[in-house]
C-alpha cells in the first residue's frame, strides 16, 4: 500500500485522510471517506478538543459518568477513560447508574454496565428508585398508567443522579447527550415557546451554580458516529428502547432531524450554532433557586418537583404536580384541572419528556 | 389534504412574495379546505356574533366568515398602526405574488386607503394627504418551465386582479427577476441562469432567488418613488422561516427577519400580516371571493421544503403551533433597524400616539450591524471576527467578498471551488458587491499609500 492520494481500482477508494489504507466508511458528519483507524482518530480527537476548548475538567477531579448501558454512555465511558490515560487528564472516573426498576429493560441494561465496570476498570455505583423513593417505575406505571410516566422518571432520575454523585463525592457528572439530542432540544424549545430553556439548552456545562455541575462532552458528536464507533470497536452495549417511553412529540422532532441530516449533514451543528447565537436578552432568567423544605434538594418552589410527585404517589393522587396545577406545594390538593398563567410558566413538566425538570 | 402538504412557501422567508405558495391547490380543492376548517355539522354558530355558520375555528372559538374577516382586518390594522408602518405621505408598494396572503394584504391596504380617502373628502382642512398604493409583481418564469402562454395568462390574471380594485388608480409594476441585472448587462436572463446554475445546493439556490426577488422589489420601489414595501408574509411563512433559519445556523440574524418593520433596506419593508395564519388568509380569499393566481409559483425544495412539511405536520397535531413558534422567535432581541427611528418620522402620527414611539433608546447606535453581502443577515460575533482578520490581512478583493458573506451563504450559496469565486462574484448584481467596495475602499487606499514599505509576510500577496 504505497500509493498517492488518488483513488485506485474501482470500488476500493483510499482513505481521504491518510491516503494509505482503504476507506472503510463515509463519515456521517462530513461524508468524507476514511479508513477505520482514521475514524477512531478524528472521533476521539474531536472529543478531546471539545474537552480542552471548554475546560471541562481540571486535573485531580472526580468525575461520574452517567451510565445507562446504552450506546452513548458506553462509548462515553470508553472514550473518556482512553482520553484520560492518553492525554493525562488526571481524572478519577466512576460509572454511575440509576436503576429505575423497569423489568425487562433496566435490569438487562444494568448487566451491561456491570460488564463495562470490569472491561474498563471503572468503579460502578448503582442508585435505585426503590431505595430513594420506595417506588419502582413498574409500580408507578401500575399506579398511573402509561401517560405522564416519563415525567416521573425524568424528575426522579435527575435527582437520583445528583444523589448518587453526592454519594460518590464526585466534582462533576458527565452525560452522553450527543449533538442530535441537543439539536432536538433546541427545536423542541422553539416549538413550545420556552425561551428560558432555549437560552440554556446548548450550554455544554449546566448547573454550575448547583452542587454538582454536569457536562456533555458529546455536544458536537453525531449519534451516527457514536453508533459507528461502538460498532467498529465492538463495544458491549444495550440497545433496546425503554418499554415505557413511546413519546410521539419527541419522535416528530427526531424524525425531522434525521431527515435534515440526510439532506445536509451539517444541519445538526448549524442548529446548535443557532442555539448558541440566539439573541436572548439577559433579563430572561429562570426562577430563583432555593432548596426543598423536605429533602434539601435544589428547588425553585417550597418543595422540589420530586417531592411533589412522590407526595402525590404516596397519597394516591398521582396527578398532583403533573401539568398545569395552580400551586405546587404542600398545601395544594390535587386539582389538576386548575389553570393559571403563572403556574403554567413554572410548571412545564408535561412537555418535559424524559429529560426531567431542569435538565435541558 | 393536498393543500396542507403542498403548503407553504418553505419558509426561507420567501417573504410575501411567495407566502402565497401556501395554497397552491386552493383552486383544486376549495371544498376540502372548507371541510377541514369548519366544525362538523352546520349546527354550530359563530362564537362571536352568534349569527352566521362557523367557517373557521380560531383560538378555540368558531367564527363565521364575517367575524373572521373582521378579526384578520383587526390584526392587520393593529400591526399597521402600532408600528406606524404607513404614514399619510407614504407611497406603499405591495409585493403581490398572486397568492392568498399577499392578496389579502393588497385588499386590506386598499380598504384602508379607501377609508382614508373618504375621510379626506369629508374633512374641512384636508391638511394631511392620503398615502398612495402601488402593486409589484416579480415574474420568475425565466427559471420555470412554463409555456409562454401560461405565463401570459398568469400575468393577465394578476393585472386584472389589481385593476379590479376600485377606484382603479393603483400603479402596477411588472418586473422580471432578471431585471436586477438590466443596468449592467444586456442579457440579464442568461446571466441569471448562469448565476443560479453555479449554486450546487438546492436550498442555497432558492435562498439566492429570494434575495434577488427582494432586490427586484427594492429596484421597483426606488425607481418609482415608493417609500415602503409591504409583504404578505404571514405567521405560517414566518414559522417556517424561524425553523429553517435555525437549521441553517442563522440563529443570530433570525430576529431581523421576523419583525413588523425592517429598515435594513433602502426602502423599508413592513410585514403587517405577521400574526395571521396562512389557512385563515386562504379561507378569507375563499369567503370573499378574492381571486388568486399561483401558476407561477415555484415549489420549494431542499431544507425549505423539508421544514414546510414538518410545520404542516405540526399544524395537524396542533393548529396553533405556528403561532407558538412565531411567539418564541419574537422573544429574541430584534435589531435597531427593526423600527423606524429617523428624525421626525413619527411627526405625522396623532399626538396621542406619538409618545409611544418617543422612548427610542439613544444608547444604541442607529445602524451599526454589519450585513451579509448576499442575504443581508447581520453578522454574529464569530463572523465579525472572521471578517476582521481577513480585512487586516488585506488580501485580494475576492477574499474580502467572501469574508463579507455570512456562514450560511458561504456554505449554501458560494460555489464549490475557490477558483470559481471570481466568476461567481462577477455575476452577482453589482449593487451587492459595490457595498463591499466602498466599505473597503478607505482601508485599501490607506494601504496603497504605504504599499512600498510593506514586506510580504505570506504567500497571499500575489
Amino acid at each position: 500500500m504505497q500509493s498517492a492520494a488518488a483513488p485506485t481500482r474501482a470500488g476500493s477508494r483510499l482513505c481521504t485522510r491518510c491516503g494509505e489504507r482503504k476507506a472503510a466508511l463515509k463519515r456521517p458528519k462530513t461524508l468524507e471517506q476514511i479508513c477505520r483507524e482514521c475514524f477512531y482518530i478524528v472521533f476521539e480527537d474531536e472529543i478531546h478538543q471539545t474537552i480542552v476548548d471548554n475546560n471541562l475538567f481540571k486535573a485531580g477531579e472526580r468525575v461520574a459518568i452517567g451510565a445507562s448501558g446504552g450506546k452513548d454512555s458506553t462509548v462515553l465511558a470508553y472514550v473518556l477513560s482512553e482520553l484520560n490515560k492518553r492525554h493525562k487528564y488526571g481524572l478519577d472516573l466512576f460509572l454511575l447508574s440509576i436503576d429505575e426498576g423497569i423489568t425487562g429493560y433496566r435490569d438487562d441494561s444494568l448487566e451491561t454496565v456491570k460488564r463495562n465496570e470490569l472491561q474498563y476498570g471503572l468503579p460502578l455505583k448503582i442508585v435505585s428508585y426503590k431505595d430513594l423513593y420506595d417506588w419502582t417505575m413498574d409500580d408507578i406505571v401500575k399506579a398511573i398508567g402509561l401517560k405522564n410516566n416519563c415525567t416521573f422518571c425524568g424528575v426522579f432520575r435527575r435527582q437520583a443522579l445528583d444523589r448518587g454523585a453526592a454519594l460518590l463525592k464526585v466534582d462533576k457528572i458527565v452525560t452522553g447527550h450527543n449533538a442530535d439530542d441537543i439539536a432536538e432540544t433546541v427545536l423542541l424549545n422553539i416549538l413550545r415557546g420556552d425561551i428560558a430553556r432555549l437560552s440554556r439548552c446548548t450550554f455544554i456545562t449546566t448547573g454550575e451554580d448547583g452542587p454538582i455541575p454536569r457536562c456533555k462532552p458529546f455536544k458536537y458528536t453525531y449519534e451516527k458516529e457514536i453508533v459507528m464507533y461502538a460498532y467498529f470497536k465492538k463495544l458491549d452495549y444495550f440497545s433496546t428502547e425503554c418499554i415505557y417511553s413511546p413519546n410521539a412529540y419527541r419522535g416528530f422532532a427526531r424524525e425531522f432531524i434525521k431527515d435534515l441530516e440526510r439532506m445536509r449533514p451539517r444541519a445538526i451543528l448549524d442548529i446548535i450554532t443557532s442555539g448558541e447565537n440566539f439573541r436572548i436578552s439577559t433579563t430572561t432568567r429562570m426562577p430563583e433557586q432555593g432548596t426543598c423544605e423536605r429533602c434539601g434538594y435544589i428547588s425553585s418552589q417550597k418543595l422540589c418537583k420530586a417531592c411533589v410527585l412522590l407526595d402525590g404517589l404516596n397519597r394516591g393522587l398521582p396527578k398532583l404536580g403533573i401539568g398545569r396545577t395552580a400551586k405546587v406545594g404542600a398545601g395544594a390538593d390535587g386539582s389538576g384541572e386548575q389553570q393559571g398563567k403563572r403556574a403554567e410558566r413554572r410548571n412545564r413538566s408535561s412537555l418535559q419528556g424524559k429529560h426531567g425538570n431542569l435538565d435541558f | 389534504m393536498a393543500a396542507a402538504s403542498s403548503s407553504s412557501c418553505g419558509g426561507a422567508g420567501c417573504g410575501a412574495h411567495c407566502s402565497s405558495s401556501t395554497s397552491s391547490s386552493v383552486e383544486d380543492a376549495p371544498e376540502g379546505i372548507l371541510d377541514r376548517l369548519s366544525i362538523s355539522g352546520a349546527a354550530a354558530s359563530c362564537g362571536k356574533c352568534g349569527g352566521g355558520a362557523v367557517v373557521v375555528v380560531a383560538g378555540g372559538v368558531g367564527l363565521c366568515g364575517e367575524c373572521l374577516r373582521a378579526q384578520l382586518f383587526g390584526k392587520f390594522k393593529l400591526a399597521v398602526t402600532s408600528s406606524a408602518m404607513v404614514r399619510p405621505t407614504d407611497s406603499v408598494l405591495v409585493a403581490f405574488s398572486g397568492g392568498p396572503a399577499s392578496r389579502v394584504a393588497l385588499q386590506f391596504i386598499h380598504e384602508m386607503r379607501s377609508k382614508a380617502i373618504e375621510s379626506w373628502d369629508a374633512s374641512n382642512s384636508q391638511a394631511l394627504p392620503v398615502f398612495n398604493v402601488g402593486v409589484a409583481f416579480v415574474n420568475e418564469s425565466a427559471l420555470l418551465s412554463k409555456t409562454e402562454c401560461e405565463v401570459e395568462q398568469a400575468t393577465e390574471d394578476i393585472k386584472s386582479i389589481v385593476s379590479s380594485l376600485l377606484p382603479g388608480d393603483k400603479a402596477m409594476h411588472l418586473a422580471s427577476l432578471d431585471d436586477v441585472f438590466s443596468s449592467e448587462s444586456k442579457d440579464g436572463e442568461s446571466r441569471l441562469r448562469e448565476l443560479v446554475g453555479m449554486i450546487a445546493d438546492d436550498t442555497g439556490r432558492e435562498d439566492l432567488l429570494q434575495c434577488l426577488r427582494m432586490l427586484s422589489l427594492q429596484k421597483i420601489a426606488l425607481e418609482n418613488g415608493y417609500t415602503k414595501i409591504m409583504l404578505g408574509s404571514c405567521a405560517s411563512t414566518i414559522a417556517c422561516h424561524v425553523l429553517s433559519a435555525t437549521v441553517k445556523g442563522q440563529g443570530y440574524s433570525l430576529p431581523a427577519d421576523i419583525q413588523y418593520v425592517d429598515t435594513r433596506w433602502e426602502v423599508p419593508v413592513v410585514l403587517p400580516l405577521r400574526d395571521c395564519l396562512a389557512q385563515e388568509l386562504r379561507l378569507l380569499c375563499e369567503f370573499d371571493s378574492l381571486k388568486t393566481q399561483q401558476l407561477l409559483d415555484r415549489p420549494c425544495s431542499g431544507i425549505n421544503g423539508l421544514v414546510a412539511s414538518f410545520v404542516a405536520r405540526l399544524r395537524e397535531e396542533n393548529p396553533s403551533r405556528e403561532h407558538t413558534i412565531v411567539r418564541t422567535a419574537q422573544k429574541l432581541k430584534p435589531f435597531p433597524f427593526n423600527k423606524f427611528s429617523a428624525n421626525g418620522y413619527h411627526d405625522f402620527l396623532p399626538s396621542r400616539l406619538r409618545p409611544k414611539f418617543q422612548d427610542v433608546d439613544n444608547d444604541e447606535s442607529a445602524f451599526s450591524e454589519l450585513l451579509c453581502l448576499i442575504c443581508r443577515s447581520p453578522f454574529s460575533e464569530s463572523e465579525l471576527q472572521n471578517l476582521e482578520s481577513t480585512r487586516h490581512k488585506s488580501q485580494k478583493k475576492i477574499d474580502l467578498y467572501t469574508a463579507y458573506c455570512c456562514q450560511s451563504c458561504h456554505f449554501q450559496i458560494l460555489p464549490g471551488g475557490r477558483d470559481l469565486y471570481d466568476h461567481f462574484f462577477s455575476l452577482l448584481p453589482r449593487f451587492w458587491t459595490e457595498r463591499v467596495d466602498t466599505a473597503s475602499a478607505s482601508h485599501s487606499s490607506l494601504r496603497d499609500q504605504i504599499e512600498d514599505y510593506l514586506l510580504e509576510d505570506d504567500d497571499d500577496g500575489n
